[in-house]
């Protein structure tokens, strides 16, 4: 383990976060408020640490093997989690580190829980630096800093691999650094268009901004108590529609961008994943029609909490908690699939539901012609062995952690649903959950807040990282 | 610059590696997933899994917008398809490694020609070359040679060398003749010397000469060994089959070992030439060897397949009492434990390949058009001897070379003027149509204006236009 090269690169996610936290510090300036120094000593601090960790273990070997990957992503997220959690406290906004703590992982996370009562209560700068975690963290800080830092080290797919979701991890361009600016000009292009969009629909500039960085990460902080219930139907409808396209593969808008119009729509992640949603949706729509005003408001109650929830944003635009038993329940199973690899989303992703299903039928198969030859294809190539075995195995660990998490959370003495549905909101970087926990994560004890934290950590790096991380032989000398 | 390669095998990473060093964007195509996967974790490169002739393949790895496309796989016809399809798809410059004597022959320019190929690479001849320069001049480690007037000699210092323990100025006094040491590697550093610095036993040294003038030089300082006469090859390889077309065109006697038979009555029929007598036996038996007349060999060469083999081969022979021993290995990280065990000439095909490759993309990226004659690792790759050739423009002509502010690390090593060769000192310019042959280490020239600090002075950037750097080039038999 070159520890050496793995406390730099820590360095510079300081350095960069030190950075990012001056952001806010200027909204603060333009609404006046005083918890504008609090990010100024925050960034301070990440500055000095950054600096302190760059200068101490400076390092002339720059390879970056597979562990170093997985611990610096793992290292540098929690890193950046604790720092973050930093202007919440010393502002008093949220006094409790672990409240805060939990709050800024579910923000860089993209999952959107929170554990506050009253959103509407926080200051504009702090409510700007929730949303703005979802931005960085949507599509990782790690491949913000490659983008940024030229010739960061040789090897350093290692570093993307661990740190984009999916079971296959490409470049769009020869080298890493190109592929890692073309996909934050995608992400910001995207974003840009949707602020735009919203402030035509008459949403005010700030709200806007808030909107398009939840969405835009797929995360789900609101700066409302009610989420989006209260804005106009063409807000509703503009929100719906971009929190899916950021749920598709960005690999997809590159295609688009070179115009490869066919093999884009070609692709059959692409096509599963609108599958699902539309289907999803239209269940949604028909059990929830009664109750409903006519079938327009139900498409887009139906629509938009279906993308929403499938692509792990968490946005909300009706009391979803009281609808009908089967309206809940296909939710639930969104909140697993989730969205596509190479996206800003959650969950297990489609890509791999869909190798799943197809290794059951392959094993299927085999149970009937014991000696049948049978390969496995997606997209048009033959999938090997290794990866699909990859994908089963993940598949496991996914459930066990999630098994875990509702296990250790149930000593609070919440429902059954409670629990399960929390569990799985935070391992899916969801937000809310059933039953009390719609409104927020409030009820949990700091415990548990802290078991939801490693695993809202674990749904966002695909839990392998952190779980090497954390085993001893990753850093013994062997 | 975009560059696409298909085949990473041996060949296709060693030319990988060095083209992402030289900072170029890579693409390798290659159908092994394994192959893939390993070059994936590598080098910061786009991977294409497929087959290089494939049109599908070549599009995904967007061949037809590559400046560059080489193609090296095993098989030659794959990559004079590949090569043919690339350049149709919209590829500028294409390179294709054609490894088959058949098509080695004069009527390949024609296909060369048809396909629209811009070079045709040939690894086995190339490394046949390289070998048979040293067995001409067995005490260099390496020679290369620019454009037949210079030769750049590697020499490997000994304890009881006479250039050792003198400043450079004092050493030139003492031979007057025309010679420059133009770079040192002393324990894995390497450096440009300077007349104050002092040679030591153990270094490795990189000098250039003019050929006639090496011989003598080196006779006089003690160091210079005859020209083979008698040399024994293990393993009737292609490289072998090149080697022994020239050594017996050189005068010089030829036994060649080989464990497979066919592979033996092949080399026999192909080369049908009396001067090589060809045995079928194994290569890796001492006593074989002894039979064979092991001591008595001036040079023995070993080309079998396996490096394992090769080495062992090798360091038996030089125990032996072989004077110079050369041997081939393909796998850059084995080369350099065989030289840490004492083997003096390694010789590895896709470092000679790649270097090679090295020199077409930069002529191909710059832009003037091409002024790259020839590109030359050396030390072990730490440092590089580019031959320029002097364009009309370059704003230093007629300029004394003490008063041009080179760059660190930096040396002009020989001027190539008409037919003449010259080791330059400080009072001599460079003129119009010279040819420069620079030395550097840790620099990455383009063109000769590069070789001038341009934190003293800025000199002029030429605008004109050149031609594009095209032509169909090829090696010559």
């Amino acid at each position: 383990m070159n520890r050496r090269m793995v406390f730099s690169i820590i360095g510079y996610i300081a350095m960069a976060e030190a950075v990012l936290m001056l952001l806010p510090a200027l909204v603060a300036l333009i609404y006046l408020e005083p918890g504008g120094w609090s990010f100024v000593l925050s960034a301070a601090v990440c500055a000095v640490l950054g600096a302190v960790l760059i200068l101490s273990s400076g390092t002339k070997d720059h390879t970056i093997y597979a562990r170093e990957g997985f611990a610096i992503v793992a290292l540098g997220w929690l890193l950046m989690s604790a720092l973050g959690a930093l202007p919440f406290v010393i502002s008093r906004e949220i006094p409790s580190y672990i409240d805060a703590f939990f709050e800024t992982v579910s923000g860089f996370t993209t999952t959107g829980a929170s554990i506050l009562r009253d959103i509407e209560a926080l200051s504009h700068c702090m409510l700007f630096w929730r949303s703005f975690t979802h931005f960085i963290g949507g599509m990782g800080v790690l491949i913000f800093i490659m983008a940024v830092i030229p010739n960061l080290a040789d090897r350093s797919i290692h570093i993307m691999r661990a740190e984009v979701p999916g079971p296959v991890v490409g470049k769009l361009v020869p080298r890493i650094r190109d592929t890692a600016l073309i996909l934050y000009l995608i992400y910001i292009s995207m974003t840009v268009l949707e602020t735009v969009l919203l402030v035509i629909g008459g949403m005010p500039l700030f709200d806007s901004i808030i909107h398009a960085f939840g969405t835009a990460g797929t995360g789900g902080f609101s700066l409302k108590n009610s989420s989006i219930t209260d804005y106009s139907p063409y807000l509703q409808w503009v929100i719906a529609i971009f929190m899916s396209l950021f749920g598709v593969n960005f690999n997809i808008y590159y295609l688009l961008l070179r115009r490869k119009f066919r093999t884009a729509a070609g692709s059959a992640e692409l096509r599963v994943y609108y599958a699902i949603m539309i289907t999803a949706a239209a269940v949604i729509t028909v059990s929830i029609l009664p109750r409903t005003s006519g079938a327009g408001e139900a498409i887009r109650l139906g629509f938009f909490q279906a993308s929403s929830i499938m692509t792990t944003t968490g946005y909300v635009t009706a009391p979803y908690n009281d609808w009908p038993q089967l309206a809940k329940t296909v939710l639930f199973i969104l909140m697993f699939i989730g969205s596509c690899a190479g996206s800003t989303g959650g969950g297990v992703k489609v890509t791999r539901v869909i190798m799943l299903f197809k290794s059951i039928g392959r094993e299927i198969k085999r149970l009937i012609h014991p000696r049948a030859v049978a390969r496995v294809g997606f997209e048009g190539k033959p999938l090997d062995d290794h990866t699909l075995h990859g994908v089963g195995s993940y598949f496991a660990l996914y459930i066990a952690i999630f098994v875990c998490t509702f296990l250790l959370i149930s000593v609070d003495g919440l429902t059954f649903e409670e629990n399960v549905s929390a569990a799985a909101s935070c391992i899916n970087n969801i937000g809310p959950a059933f039953g009390r926990v719609s409104a927020g994560f409030f009820d949990y004890s700091g415990f548990s807040k802290v078991v939801l934290s490693l695993a809202m950590l674990g749904g966002r790096l695909e839990i392998y990282p952190l779980l090497l991380t954390f085993l001893p032989s990753t850093w013994l000398k062997k | 610059m975009n560059i696409v390669v298909i085949g990473a095998g041996k060949i296709g990473s060693a030319i990988i590696a060095s083209l992402v060093e030289e900072g170029h964007d890579v693409t390798a195509v290659d159908s092994n997933p394994r192959a893939i996967e390993e070059i994936t974790d590598s080098y910061d490169i786009m991977c294409v899994c497929g087959n290089g002739a494939d049109v599908d393949a070549l599009r995904e790895a967007s061949a037809g917008s590559a400046k560059l496309f080489v193609a090296c796989t095993e098989s030659d016809d794959t990559n004079m398809l590949a090569c043919f399809l690339a350049r149709r798809m919209g590829a500028a410059h294409t390179i294709a490694r054609i490894r088959n004597p058949e098509y080695n022959d004069d009527s390949f320019g024609f296909t060369c020609q048809q396909l629209d190929i811009s070079e045709a690479i040939n690894p086995d001849r190339r490394a046949a070359t390289e070998i048979f320069r040293i067995l001409k001049f067995p005490s260099a480690v390496n020679i290369e040679t620019f454009s037949g007037r210079f030769e750049l000699i590697e020499l490997v210092l000994r304890d009881d060398s006479p250039l050792t323990g003198i400043p450079l100025s004092e050493l030139r006094k003492k031979y007057p003749a025309d010679f420059l040491i133009c770079a040192v590697q002393r324990a894995a550093q390497t450096f440009i010397p300077s007349g104050s610095d002092e040679l030591m036993p153990g270094d490795r040294i990189a000098m250039t000469a003019s050929p006639y003038v090496v011989q003598k030089l080196l006779g006089k300082m003690g160091i210079l060994r005859k020209s083979a006469k008698d040399v024994m090859i293990i393993g009737a390889s292609r490289t072998a089959f090149y080697l022994s077309k020239q050594l017996t065109s050189a005068g010089i006697r030829v036994k060649v070992i080989d464990s497979d038979r066919e592979a033996c009555v092949r080399f026999s029929t192909e080369l049908n030439d009396p001067a090589v007598t060809v045995i079928n036996g194994d290569g890796a038996s001492q006593s074989l060897l002894l039979e064979e007349g092991l001591s008595d060999m001036d040079a023995l060469v070993s080309l079998t397949g396996s490096d394992e083999e090769n080495i062992l081969i090798s360091l038996f022979a030089a125990g032996a009492g072989v004077p110079k021993t050369a041997t081939k290995v393909n796998r850059p990280e084995l080369a350099q434990m065989a030289e840490k065990l004492g083997l003096e000439s390694v010789i590895i095909p896709g470092k000679i390949v790649s270097s090679q490759l090295s020199r077409y993309a930069r002529a191909v990226q710059n832009s003037e058009g091409s002024n790259v004659e020839a590109l030359y690792r050396v030390l072990d790759g730490s440092a590089e001897a580019i031959e320029f050739r002097v364009k009309p423009d370059f704003p230093y002509i007629g300029i004394p070379l003490r008063d041009m502010s080179l760059q660190k690390n930096i040396l002009i090593g020989g001027i190539i003027r008409g037919r003449r060769a010259l080791i330059p000192t400080g009072t001599e310019t460079i003129m119009e149509d010279d040819r420069v042959v620079v030395i550097s280490s840790g620099h990455r020239l383009l063109e000769l204006s590069d070789i001038v600090d341009s934190g003293n002075t800025n000199p002029p950037r030429p605008t004109g236009v050149a031609p594009a750097f095209s032509a169909v080039r090829r090696e010559t038999v």
